[in-house]
Order: structure tokens, then C-alpha cells, then sequence
């Protein structure tokens, strides 16, 4: 059984409808990149499914799930999927460790010694064991996202979406967060990603999904769209027409 | 007729001087938690609290303290509420200040950048979660500066209160002169206790703000 069921979703901004009607099932443990232009809707979708954006029409559940607009429903929804986003948004005032602490002891009251221990674990999968005090300025953008990351995973999210995760990092700071990225893939985890970096699409994804003009334009596993591009859109956006 | 020396004039205001300062602690701290409540609401999820704390924003905003005064003075006890000066200057400047201080605290709140409210949407906390550990953290360090800078206005606020009867310093001021005609003297003395109350307060938040900057973090 899928894990995300997205259906026939629509979404509008004023007049410019940015979704028209998008269906995509995502089974457990698959990894999933989004590509396309900018403006081709793939952030949105993203953005939608753990309800940052409300959708007009069609429905996304997420292990049983319903996105609806309501504060019960999100929690229900976003205590399955975590984010993390192109700008790392960690918490400035809070230590790495802190920020990793925080949703756990807030949402799920754990104590604060088995927030600190899970923090702790969680650092050190994203190789960040030693930075548990630090602030978020005293850290590199590429140790910021993957404290994001650390933080994400310590409320055990089935899926994971990532929002062009790597795309405001220096280019030699991307490898270190694709790193984690591609370890939990590997463990299995659920991962629904927006990106640019083809390679790691290519290398690392069960599917590719090619997003134009608010439509799933092309679908398929990597070898097929990257090799494969059967329409002139795709060949045209991987530059091989 | 009875010589006043300039010590008893200074003695007398300053003995007043004591009730300016209690009024503006007491308006201020009322002011800061009314504040609160009108800021949650004015950035609340419910439209319809959100336009009520604007509206209550914009009448106490939009209409003179000396207005506010008299209406509370005055119509309260057209409702059979019988208010004393003091309970009256003590509620009209608190809801004064707790407009103002909304509206201060409001833009603080509003110039965390978007992401934060995102990203702690995204781990499945609350409108109230949300603002209580990750965003009124951030601002209340914003918000620091204003807040004392505004406090000058409350203690500058409590003279108006002279004229429903409350004997604070302005009272004071004008009750002396009655007895000494040495106007230009009295009130000399009495803008001097004014400025000797407010002029730290506006330096500690020029300090506070320039402080803060450099700072800008924790450590």
C-alpha cells in the first residue's frame, strides 16, 4: 500500500493555477526526486503535502493522514512527514542540540533527558556529535542542514520532503549533506525531494518525476527519464534536444 | 502670609514625584499584559480576532489619552461604577499602553522571517507552541528597545491624570504654585523630575538597541 497518496490535487494563486491536477503514489521506503523548471509547480506539490499550502481540490494522505486545514489535522499530517528546507530555517536562539530537542519535548512531551539522548543520536548520524552546543551562526551551512536534517528525524517521520535542500550551499559544502541524504535512503527511509542535482537523482532515486507547467509531465525510474526523455519538454529541460 | 523656601517646593514635588512612578510601573506592567493578550489576538488565526484587536488598536491609538480619561472618569460611574482618580488613570492609561504595546510588539513578531513559522509548522507544533518556544523568543529581543523607549511615553502619559484629580506631580505642581505664584519655578522643578525620570530610560534604550545589535546573538 502507498505511504503518500497524492490525488488529483489542484492548487491556484489568484488567478494562476500552479497545480492541475496532480496524482503520485508513493510506496514506503521509495526515493523520489522532483525536477523541473522553476515555476513548473514542483516546490508547491512539496509544500502541500505536509500542508504549508492549503490545495484547492483532490485530496493527499499520508499513512492514513488526511490534509485538511485544520490544527488536528496537520499535527496528524506533519507528525508523518518532515521538512526540511532550502534555507535551513534551524531555530537562531537555541543551541543545535536545542533545536533538535525542541519538537520532540514540545509536541510529544518526552522528557527532556530522552529528548537530549535521542538529539545526541541523531547529531552523530549526521556527523554533527560534536557540535551539540553550538549555535546555528557558529556553524556552516552545510552543518546547518544537516543539523536541520538531525532535527527533522528526531520526530521519526515516515517520509521525509525536501525542498532543493542543497541549493543556497557553497558548491563544496553539497557533498556533505547528500552524504546523509543518500545514507537515509539507503536505511530506508520514505524521501519525496526537489532538486537540482541531476547526478544524485540519477544515482540515488527509485523515480524521477518531471514536473511542467503544474502537470506530471514525465515519470519514471531514473535510467528511463534521464536516458530515455520521450517528450521535447524533458529533452529540452536536460539539454539534450 | 507663609514663605515657602525652594527646598519645600522640591520636598513637595518630589514626594508626589512618588506617584508618577508608581502609576507608570503600575500602567506599564497592566499595559505589558493587556498588551499581550491584544498582540495574540491581532496575530491570531481567527480573522475576525485579528480585525477586533485592530479596531481596539486604531480607538486607543486614534483618540486622546485625555479623551480616554474622561470617558472612564466620567461615563463609568453614568454605569452606576463608582471610580476613584486613581482606579481611573490606573485603567485608561493601561489600556493606552496596552495598545501601543500590541502594535510595538506586533511588528517584532512580524519581522521574524517567515521560514521560522514554517520550519516549526513543520515539526508538528501548534499556533501557540509555535509562538511561545521559537518565535516570542526571537522578537522579545527586538522588541527590548521599543518597549523602554515607550515607556518614557507612559511616565509623560501620567501628567494628564492630573486633571480628573489624581495628585501625582503635575498635581502637585499646580496645587504649590497655587499657594507660592511662583510658577516658572515650580514647574521648572517639576519638568526637571519629569526629565530625571524619563532621560534613563530613553538612554538605557539607545543602549539597550545599539547593544543588541552588535551582540545580535547569545554568547
Amino acid at each position: 500500500m502507498s505511504l503518500i497518496t497524492i490525488t488529483e490535487v489542484r492548487k491556484s494563486f489568484g488567478q494562476n493555477e500552479v497545480l492541475k491536477g496532480i496524482n503520485l503514489d508513493i510506496e514506503p521506503g521509495e526515493v523520489i526526486a522532483i525536477i523541473g523548471k522553476s515555476g513548473s509547480g514542483k516546490s508547491t506539490l512539496l509544500r502541500c503535502v505536509n500542508g504549508l499550502e492549503t490545495i484547492d481540490q483532490g485530496s493527499i494522505v499520508v499513512a492514513g493522514a488526511q490534509l485538511a486545514p485544520d490544527e488536528l489535522h496537520l499535527r496528524a499530517l506533519r507528525l508523518k512527514v518532515g521538512m526540511i528546507f532550502q534555507g535551513f530555517n534551524l531555530f537562531p536562539h537555541l543551541t543545535a542540540g536545542r533545536n533538535v530537542m525542541l519538537s520532540p519535548m514540545v509536541v510529544k512531551k518526552v522528557s527532556a533527558k530522552e529528548a537530549e539522548a535521542e538529539a545526541r543520536v541523531r547529531l552523530e548520524q549526521v556527523g554533527l556529535g560534536h557540535k551539540f552546543d553550538a549555535y546555528p551562526d557558529q556553524l556552516s551551512g552545510g552543518q546547518q542542514q544537516r543539523v536541520a536534517i538531525a532535527r527533522a528525524l528526531a520526530m521519526k517521520p515516515l517520509a521525509l520532503l525536501c525542498d532543493e535542500i542543497t541549493s543556497a550551499l557553497d558548491p563544496e559544502l553539497v557533498n556533505e549533506v547528500l552524504a546523509v541524504v543518500k545514507a537515509l535512503a539507503e536505511e530506508g527511509m520514505t524521501l519525496l525531494m526537489v532538486t537540482h542535482e541531476m547526478r544524485f537523482a540519477r544515482e540515488v532515486c527509485d523515480r524521477v518525476v518531471f514536473m511542467h507547467q503544474g502537470r506530471v509531465h514525465e515519470i519514471g525510474p531514473p535510467e528511463d527519464v534521464f536516458a530515455h526523455p520521450r517528450t521535447p519538454e524533458l529533452k529540452q529541460f536536460l539539454g539534450v534536444a | 502670609m507663609t514663605a515657602f523656601s525652594t527646598w519645600d517646593i522640591v520636598s513637595n514635588l518630589l514626594l508626589a514625584a512618588r506617584w508618577t512612578v508608581l502609576l507608570s510601573l503600575l500602567a506599564f506592567v497592566g499595559g505589558g499584559v493587556v498588551g499581550l493578550v491584544v498582540l495574540y489576538a491581532r496575530i491570531a488565526r481567527r480573522a475576525w480576532l485579528r480585525r477586533a484587536a485592530g479596531l481596539y488598536i486604531e480607538l486607543f491609538q486614534g483618540t486622546p489619552l485625555l479623551m480616554q480619561l474622561f470617558l472612564i472618569f466620567f461615563g463609568l460611574p453614568l454605569l452606576g461604577l463608582d471610580v476613584s482618580p486613581w482606579a481611573a488613570a490606573f485603567v485608561s492609561l493601561t489600556l493606552w499602553s496596552s495598545a501601543f504595546l500590541a502594535e510595538i510588539w506586533r511588528g517584532c513578531v512580524e519581522s521574524i522571517p517567515k521560514g521560522q513559522w514554517e520550519a516549526s509548522s513543520s515539526l508538528a507544533m501548534s499556533f501557540v507552541e509555535q509562538l511561545r518556544y521559537v518565535i516570542l523568543p526571537q522578537s522579545m529581543r527586538i522588541a527590548v528597545p521599543p518597549t523602554v523607549g515607550f515607556s518614557v511615553q507612559v511616565v509623560k502619559g501620567t501628567a494628564l491624570t492630573s486633571i480628573i484629580g489624581f495628585v501625582e506631580l503635575s498635581k502637585a505642581a499646580t496645587i504649590i504654585t497655587n499657594a507660592t505664584f511662583e510658577p516658572f519655578t515650580v514647574y521648572g522643578f517639576a519638568a526637571l523630575i519629569y526629565f530625571a525620570l524619563c532621560w534613563p530610560l530613553s538612554k538605557s534604550s539607545q543602549i539597550l538597541e545599539r547593544k543588541l545589535n552588535v551582540a545580535h546573538h547569545h554568547h
